[in-house]
């Protein structure tokens, strides 16, 4: 029996995980995160025997897809839908990233909601079992063989990002700007909503076309071709389908214009923020276009191509700058991750719209360990401020008022007195401003935080980043050199403001007395982060160019020989255009992407330590960045960045205010304002009132006219039946006694011959007799 | 030889004594013993038309013997009815048994 027939195990034991902590195991605590973990323990042995195995795989061809169908799943009419697995290598390195990741934010996780609070939430089982669930989305997207299997998962994972952004859905901000966890997950869930249409509608318009969505029957060239000359709304068809499916990874991962989700998600726990926001869903969406990326090849890029870059590679690369820039004025410390994460999205867009599918795969892959460790280590910094806040504030409570009451509480915190607490009103402790000289009480969250901020800015050599950041730019420079600038920038801006941020957390002296106090976190935060940290050093190491000088070739580009088969299995026109791109490698190494991304990477690292690590930010003081700016008269871009350029606000005028327009003027339609009726309301009253009318008449006639029939034809039977009494009475019964009188009378008048004597009976027989002898004399004598 | 018709006139005066006695006696007892003559008179009449008519045949004589049993078979189960009705009601005498009376 082959072993990858055993991948649809993966997502069960999570999914086991959760059915038993959402019905058996929520009260205890311990067990709950332990059956979490556990499940995704289990799921991680088997998707490591499945990637191990689909690894030794000969290499080559169409044989690198493996498929085995499970069992007949849909079946409607003569329409019927198989369900099945499907390995091939895009498939299993997304298994080898997903549960190890996982596995790691769990075990985190249990650090995260026990640590630096007196009380444990009360939702804490809760918590492990949409975590669970979570798990079984994403491994269940990533395993099945079909586009629909891929739909349903890919909407359940949306469905627990909504419940886990809103995880803390009571919790309110004393400032009403503020989005709240509740409005976020509503935010995040309406929004992706809107790409998921779209996604659907594309799988509809290729379930018409093809009829199937099992990717062996749409992916196999004679369907892709039919595909790509069915001629479908002024384009082809497969257009269509890749401009809708390509919806789907617009909301699904953040990118322009459907962007605005993902900085608000950060308001659920920052685990969450990690898992989901930032290593796997978001990365669903890109995954997305992976697993249809033959779709892509065979779409007529041409139609929606702004100046000869594909659509899809203009929207990434659009995303991956103007967020990078979004980034650079984010006090908040998830926030900047935030941006980051949807800048990092659209570089994996990017590098899939221009063909770099390697690339992509390989982005995503290092993306995910090492923003799951970025985030990671900002919940460990905030959890750290949090203890910290709190431990002065225990601190100065119990040297002067041990029981003082709730005035002198606020007074206590008033005291601390720092602008930015006062300006809020409360301690934030996600924003950076409050934090500084952390290095210090927190080393190993700084040290595994720099080495995912390097992987993140692309640090040469050393980071897992930097080999995957530097095949896209190398694949983008040979193919779209308008995309290579822009990310190459983007790739700047991104070291610069990840050094801004490890400057601003890690350096210099505190900037509160919170900051001062702030305790490292415990082992079960702090081993996770290492774990990853050495993914996000070593991983890149997998994926080495062999063209690259001098290390170039010691180890094999085994990633790129691995992932570049499933390409290679479709004979199309772009996997030609990619092949020939290698072929053009082979003669000799091509310095200047390479040099533009080390120059970009280091000089926004530099610039970086120049502005924010070489005098670090005193407290109070202004953001060196936003005074430069505000000197030459740039203050509203630095404010529109700060500000995300409010998108929010246009998408706010736009489509939130004239949606609760046009519901006001419906509730007006249907119900009315001010104690007065609507159209629909008045309409239902008026039916109601002349419902009741004419129930009264009805009820008049009843009492009236109908009771009066009633009633009349009662007497009349009463009536009738009393006639027919009589009758029987007299006639009947009559009849009946006078035949009874009759027959006694007969009776007794012919009683007295019965005398009893036997002797009389004999002489009447006798007589009788003589009678008849007689007779019959008298006859014979008549006779002669 | 002695002619058929005075065995016939035999019979029918026999017959005659045996009527008489059972309509007329008030003895249950009597009235059987009335029926025993009734009974031989016929018994005469079979043998006497066989010897003249039909001497060849023996149809009188088997008739004649089928009277026999008969009339053994009636009076004992006439004796008997007596004997039951002597039992419960103390008397024999016809008049006094008329529980069939209308």
């Amino acid at each position: 029996m082959e072993i990858l027939n055993l991948a649809w195990l993966i997502p069960l034991f999570p999914a086991l995980a959760f059915v038993a902590v959402a019905l058996f195991t929520h009260r205890s605590r311990a067990l709950s995160h332990w059956m979490t973990i556990g499940g995704i323990a289990i799921a991680f042995l088997f998707a490591q025997i499945v990637f191990w195995r689909a690894v030794t795989l000969p290499v080559g061809g169409g044989e690198h897809a493996f498929e085995s169908a499970i069992a007949p799943w849909v079946v409607a009419g003569a329409e019927r839908l198989g369900i099945g697995v499907y390995v091939d290598p895009a498939t299993a390195v997304m298994l080898f990233m997903v549960p190890l990741v996982c596995m790691m934010i769990f075990i985190y996780s249990v650090g995260y909601m026990n640590f630096g609070t007196d009380e444990v939430d009360p939702r804490y089982s809760r918590f492990f079992c949409y975590l669970s669930l979570f798990a079984m989305g994403m491994l269940g997207m990533v395993v099945f063989n079909n586009l629909l299997a891929f739909f349903i998962f890919w909407e359940i994972m949306g469905t627990c990002s909504y419940l886990l952004i809103g995880f803390w859905y009571d919790k309110s901000y004393p400032d009403p700007d503020r989005i709240t966890p509740k409005e976020a997950g509503l935010k995040a869930f309406i929004v992706t909503k809107i790409g998921d249409l779209f996604f659907m509608l594309g799988l509809a318009l290729l379930y018409a076309q093809v009829g199937s969505l099992a990717y062996r029957d749409v992916f196999n060239p004679e369907t892709l071709d039919q595909l790509a000359h069915t001629p479908f709304l002024g384009a082809s068809a497969a257009t269509w389908v890749a401009l809708l499916l390509f919806g789907g990874t617009v909301g699904k991962s953040a990118q322009f214009p459907l962007h605005v989700w993902l900085p608000d998600a950060m308001e659920g726990p920052t685990p969450v923020s990690a898992l989901i926001h930032a290593a796997t869903m978001v990365s669903a969406g890109v995954f997305l276009v992976v697993r249809t990326f033959p779709i892509f090849q065979v779409a007529n890029a041409s139609v929606l191509a702004v100046g000869g870059i594909p659509f899809v590679a203009v929207i990434g690369a659009f995303t991956a700058i103007f967020s990078s820039l979004m980034a650079v004025a984010q006090d908040d410390v998830k926030g900047v991750l935030a941006f980051s994460t949807i800048s990092q999205l659209g570089y994996m867009v990017a590098a899939l719209g221009i063909g770099a599918y390697v690339a992509g795969v390989f982005h995503l892959i290092t993306h995910a360990f090492f923003k799951a460790l970025l985030f990671l280590g900002s919940g460990s910094v905030i959890h750290g401020m949090e203890h910290g806040h709190h431990i002065i504030h225990e601190h100065a409570h119990d040297e002067h008022e041990p029981h003082g009451n709730a005035d002198e509480h606020e007074r206590h915190e008033e005291r601390e007195g720092h602008a930015h607490e006062e300006h809020l009103g409360w301690f934030n402790p996600n924003d950076m401003k409050n934090m500084g000289g952390l290095a210090k009480r927190m080393p190993r969250t700084f040290w595994t935080f720099l080495i995912g901020g390097l992987a993140l800015s692309g640090f040469p050599l050393f980071t897992a980043g930097f080999w995957s950041k530097d095949e896209i730019l190398a694949q983008a420079y040979e193919l779209a050199p308008a995309v290579f600038w822009t990310l190459a920038v983007a790739a700047g801006i991104t070291a610069f403001y990840t050094m801004r941020q490890i400057c601003l957390t890690f350096v210099g002296e505190p900037r509160t007395e919170a900051a001062d106090h702030a305790p490292e976190s415990v082992a079960t935060m702090t081993v996770p982060l290492i774990v990853l940290a050495a993914f996000a050093l070593s991983l890149g190491w997998v994926g080495i160019p062999e063209q690259f000088p001098v290390i170039g070739g010691i180890v094999p580009n085994w990633f790129h020989h691995f992932v570049i088969s499933t390409i290679e299995a479709g004979e199309t026109e772009h996997a030609v255009r990619v092949a020939g791109h290698l072929a053009q490698d082979s003669h000799g190494f091509v310095w200047l992407p390479l040099l533009t991304s080390v120059v970009f990477a280091l000089g926004g690292l530099a610039v970086g330590w120049l502005v924010y690590g070489r005098n670090p930010l005193k407290a109070g003081q202004a953001d060196p960045v936003e005074a430069a700016m505000g000197d030459v008269r740039l203050g509203w871009l630095y404010r529109a960045m700060a500000n995300r350029f409010y998108f929010d606000e246009v998408y706010q005028t736009l489509f939130v205010r004239p949606s609760i327009w046009l519901a006001n003027a419906f509730d007006s339609f249907d119900y009315g304002k001010d104690g007065g009726h609507g159209v629909v309301d008045g309409t239902v009253m008026l039916v109601g009132r002349f419902g009741r009318f004419a129930s009264e008449i009805s009820d008049w006639l009843d009492s009236n006219l109908l009771d009066g029939l009633v009633n009349l034809a009662g007497r009349a039977g009463v009536v009738l039946s009393n006639s027919f009494n009589a009758f029987d009475l007299s006639v009947i019964d009559g009849a009946v006694n006078s035949v009874a009188d009759i027959v006694e009378g007969g009776g007794r008048s012919i009683r007295p011959i019965q005398t009893g004597k036997v002797q009389n009976y004999l002489l009447l027989a006798s007589f009788a007799v003589l009678a008849l002898i007689a007779t019959f004399f008298v006859i014979l004598f008549l006779q002669v | 030889m002695i002619p058929l018709e005075w065995y016939l006139i035999l019979a029918a005066a026999l017959f005659c004594v045996g009527g008489y006695g059972v309509l007329s006696r008030r003895n249950a007892i009597a009235v059987l013993m009335g029926i025993e003559l009734m009974l031989n008179a016929v018994n005469i009449n079979l043998v006497a038309f066989w010897r003249y008519l039909e001497p060849a045949g023996a149809t009188g004589q088997a008739f004649a013997l089928f009277v026999y049993v008969v009339a053994a078979a009636e009076a004992s189960v006439g004796l008997a009815l007596t004997i039951a009705i002597w039992r419960t009601r103390s008397t024999i005498a016809l008049e006094d048994i008329d529980l069939l009376r209308g």
